[in-house]
């Protein structure tokens, strides 16, 4: 009896079924249904998904104390006890909305980001290629973009009333201090990178984060390629030159290595465009790079990239302070540069960046003045004559050592803090028509330490708070630079956000050595900004205003240069400006349109007064155009920049009224530059494939309009003479073929 | 008395033990034939998804209930028409099929769905994802097919995104009749191991193939 007990019992375990029902209603922090809520009994089968109205039941045969788990993506997960008996339980849930990248708000006020990945991508490496105008120069290409000014009379980026020197370019955190070629009088040189180095570029046009300094407008953020997909090998050919390199991918996919070699001559370009410089060395450049990039156990990288180059270039021009000698300019250069970084992910959550960085300039600078059979001019008497004979050697080191550390501390919320130390070390030597020798050296070391924080409250609200210390042994003294953002996320894809930020700048190198008790100049930023982006467009317009203070007033040194002497001067700069980007509107069509306003004044240098310069227009718009014919396998690229007319002056010293006064001014024409450009891809979507091939016809300036950038004065005034392009058009042709890797995708990428 | 303690006792364990497989087919077998019905809208697979998921859960070391799960979920994801909302869908279908990998490595079925939850991200955003995901997926299915040269749904898979691949990119009708004849193929000789085994599919590219004809 006993034992049919026990085993009746062993079965009643099973057939006791008592069915419970459990239900109830899951909502947000506000209220809100949330439908497709997974409700479940751990450990067991049982369990619902929420309806539209947030609405669950379902039964269960479970006993005793049951854990219930109530989970959806993008909310933090619940688990509650119950003990489930006879009786139906009804619960209610409310569950917390996580923060999340994927729906928080960017913190951008003032950044135009580009690269696939980032939510704000603007322009990528391939929209920098094809756009005409840029020429396949990657900073002349974010001329495109609003903020920035067209000129071409000299190279870099003059971002909302700032001068080039105050923009700065960064790769992989390093400060890169020779981005340009050497500048040369009246010709804006190109970036000495390609483009398709960078997996992405953030530029911003002010209100930056405090991991940066020593940029009073600007920063231009480069982020170097991580592996590439497969081994390949490149080559180019173009009428200014030839190219090969090769990628190689290693069979674990941890590590790569590559090499590319890029030689340069503009013998066939110039000689079938004639220029308006007589080139007496037609410019050739020697190109070298280098780099190997492995991948860590945590997802990190090691990153090597080493550029060596040598470049000549030499012209003559007229003389402007006379009728028939001719000014013969000549640069040697030989530049290296090193970069190595480290990124990983360490310990107790927090991430490490730290990098090196080396550099060295060398250039052997000569100007002769030349009769009309280019003969040098030695017996001249007059001291204006005399002095335009002279040669300046300048040998520049540069270092730079930097780390930050990182930690997320809940959800995105983070907080890092790192230190830079830059040293410069840049030696000149001016030699004079007579022989006499001036030698300067000027060495500098920066220190920097630096900490920020990402603050978000919500997915819609977040900040960024941070601030910056420096310490530069030529102003010896400490500046401490506060930088906060705000971002608030309005309706669907639309956000505002406001920055606001203290930027401080040491003297540039040509206006060193500086007198004693220099102090850095300085400007404040104040940007407000609107955002709205969906996938198929983005249109954003901001708002700013910037104050200068403590910029550097100069005074003539003893050949002739300027130099730093005191801090009063100052100035502002305030604009709107206008971005609107679609892709989707016209069927495989990409177009981009910028606006920018710019009101401003400085008093600068030797600048008599307050006055607009002559690197600002007031206003400046690019038009961009792109269009896929798929059947044609071919890009047909538009672009059209404009600014108005630029004042220039004629600032001379007066020696009755002992100071400088402007003598004469005036305004440059309005600037027009239609540009045209074809990309064709032969090999697009055949499969089999070995090679692919990129061919590109470029016409800068089409039809050939009049561009006045400033006006040059002969040192008497008397004389003035436009600073115009070296010639009305360019045309560039070129074949770039790639191996091992199909580029239909990326192709499609860019157009589809 | 002792014997039959242990008797009862064997016979509970044995009990349980055939309680529970025949619990898991039955629960397994019960939402399989409920999958058709749900492929109606991204809420009932996503509801399914999470049926499934709630017995991968419970079951711990089953394969099966970990893939309907994540197939599910990122049917649901190429359903959804708020395109903000699919990458959460493709993630979580992520880290469901991941652990379904970790029961059945080098499973070909399991490659196929990671194919699937690539493209899902990629169509969010295909202009600007292309690169990075169309290589994922296709690499998959590369994968795929040496796992298991007689599994007739990498073909499919293939097959489908080449439709859609416009002609000039080397995609289109044509080059995409011959991956779904291949898959046709070998639909006709694949027997799936049982019931619950993946065995989806052939509709799709008899509808794939009309559509090309």
């Amino acid at each position: 009896m006993k034992q049919l007990l026990i085993i009746a019992l062993t079965l009643s375990f099973y057939t006791a079924i008592g069915q419970v029902k459990i239900s109830g209603k899951i909502s947000n922090n506000k209220n809100n249904p949330i439908s497709g809520v997974s409700i479940s009994l751990k450990n067991t089968y049982d369990g619902t998904t929420s309806d539209s109205n947030g609405v669950y039941s379902f039964t269960t045969i479970e006993k005793d104390i049951q854990q219930m788990e109530v989970s959806i993506t993008g909310y933090n997960i619940l688990l509650q006890n119950i003990k489930l008996g006879l009786e139906p339980i009804n619960l209610n849930f409310s569950l917390k909305e996580q923060i999340t990248e994927l729906k928080a708000v960017v913190i951008s006020a003032g950044a135009f980001e580009a690269g696939d990945k980032n939510k704000g991508a603007v322009l990528s490496s391939l929209d920098i290629v094809t756009t005409p105008s840029a020429n396949g120069d990657v900073t002349s290409a974010f001329k495109s973009l609003p903020g920035t000014q067209q000129v071409g009379e000299s190279e870099g980026l003059f971002v909302r009333g700032g001068t080039a020197t105050e923009s700065k370019i960064y790769m992989d955190g390093n400060l890169v201090n020779n981005f340009f070629f050497t500048s040369t009088p009246g010709i804006a040189t190109r970036g000495r990178f390609n483009p398709f180095l960078f997996k992405g570029t953030i530029f911003s046009t002010g209100g930056y984060s405090a991991l940066y300094g020593q940029a009073l407008s600007s920063a231009l953020i480069l982020e170097s390629n991580d592996l590439p997909e497969k081994t390949e090998a490149d080559l180019s050919f173009s009428v200014v030159g030839a190219g090969g390199g090769i990628q190689h991918l290693a069979k674990d996919k941890k590590s790569s290595w590559g090499i590319s070699y890029n030689y340069a001559n503009l013998w066939l370009a110039f000689n079938v465009i004639k220029q308006k410089q007589d080139y007496f060395q037609i410019p050739v450049a020697h190109q070298g790079d280098a780099n190997f990039r492995i991948k860590t156990k945590n997802g990190g990288f090691l990153k090597y990239y080493g550029y060596l180059s040598s470049n000549k270039v030499g012209f003559r021009t007229p003389d402007i302070d006379s009728m028939n000698l001719k000014n013969a300019f000549s640069i040697d250069n030989i530049n290296t540069y090193q970069n190595l970084n480290y990124k990983d992910r360490i310990s107790g959550g927090w991430k490490i960046n730290t990098g090196i960085s080396f550099s060295t300039n060398k250039d052997d600078l000569k100007n002769e003045l030349q009769d009309e059979a280019n003969k040098k001019v030695t017996n001249s008497n007059q001291p204006l004559y005399q002095f335009k004979n002279f040669s300046l050697t300048n040998l520049a080191k540069y270092a730079q050592a930097r780390f930050v550390l990182e930690k997320r501390i809940k959800g995105l919320s983070a907080i890092r803090f790192g230190s830079d130390y830059f040293y410069s070390n840049e030696q000149s030597t001016y030699a004079l028509y007579n022989g006499s020798k001036f030698t300067d050296k000027i060495t500098d070391h920066l220190y920097a330490g630096f900490a920020e924080t990402d603050i978000y409250l919500t997915n819609n609200l977040a900040a960024k708070v941070g601030f910056r210390a420096e310490h530069s042994n030529i102003i010896n003294r400490w500046n401490i630079a506060p930088r906060i953002s705000l971002a608030y996320k309005l309706a669907n894809n639309s956000q505002a956000s406001f920055a606001y930020g203290i930027f401080y700048q040491n003297p540039e190198r040509r206006l060193l050595p500086a007198a004693t008790g220099i102090d850095y100049s300085k400007a404040a930023h104040y940007i407000f900004q609107y955002t709205r982006q969906t996938k198929d467009f983005t249109l954003r317009t901001e708002l700013f205003y910037k104050k200068y203070e403590d910029l550097y007033k100069t005074v003539r040194g003893n050949n002739g240069n300027f130099l730093a002497y005191n801090n009063d001067g100052f100035g502002e700069a305030k604009g709107i400006e206008l971005f609107w980007r679609d892709k989707k509107t016209i069927k495989n069509v990409d177009y981009w349109f910028s606006y920018s306003y710019l009101d401003t004044k400085r008093d600068f240098l030797n600048y008599p007064k307050s006055i607009q310069p002559s690197f600002a227009a007031k206003h400046t718009a690019a038009f961009i155009f792109k269009r896929f014919v798929l059947p044609w396998k071919t890009n047909f690229n538009f672009s059209y920049n404009f600014a108005t007319g630029r004042p220039y002056y004629n600032i001379a010293f007066d020696s009755t009224l002992g100071k400088f006064t402007i003598s004469d001014q005036g305004k440059t024409i309005n600037y027009h530059n239609v540009s045209f450009s074809v990309n064709f891809l032969p090999n697009l979507g055949k499969k089999d494939a070995r090679g692919f091939a990129v061919w590109v016809l470029g016409i800068n300036n089409v039809f050939g309009q009049s561009q006045i950038f400033t006006y040059n004065y002969s040192s008497n005034g008397t004389r003035k003479e436009a600073v115009t392009p070296p010639s009305r058009r360019f045309v560039f042709i070129g074949c770039f073929l790639s191996f091992g890797v199909d580029r239909t995708q990326n192709a499609i990428n860019n157009n589809l | 008395m002792k014997k039959l303690m242990f008797f009862s006792f064997v016979l509970m364990i044995s009990f349980t033990s055939f309680a529970q497989s025949e619990k898991f087919s039955a629960a397994m077998k019960k939402n399989l034939d409920a999958m058709e019905a749900s492929f109606k809208s991204p809420t009932d697979l996503i509801s399914m998804a999470n049926n499934f998921e709630r017995i991968a859960n419970a079951e711990k070391n089953q394969w099966l209930p970990f893939y309907y799960a994540a197939f599910c979920q990122v049917n649901g994801g190429f359903m959804e028409q708020d395109k903000s909302k699919v990458d959460a869908i493709a993630n979580k279908a992520s880290a469901l099929i991941a652990k379904a990998d970790s029961l059945s490595p080098n499973n070909s079925e399991i490659s196929c769905i990671k194919s699937m939850i690539a493209s899902c991200h990629m169509m969010v955003n295909p202009m600007q994802r292309w690169q990075e995901y169309g290589q994922v997926s296709s690499s998959n299915l590369e994968a795929a097919i040496a796992q298991d040269p007689a599994n007739p749904r990498p073909y499919y898979l293939k097959g489908q995104g080449l439709k859609y691949t416009p002609e000039q990119f080397g995609g289109g009708c044509k080059t995409a009749k011959v991956a779904l004849q291949t898959s046709l193929d070998k639909f006709t000789a694949f027997k799936p191991a049982d019931e619950l085994n993946p065995n989806w599919g052939k509709q799709q590219v008899e509808n794939l193939m009309k559509e090309c004809n």
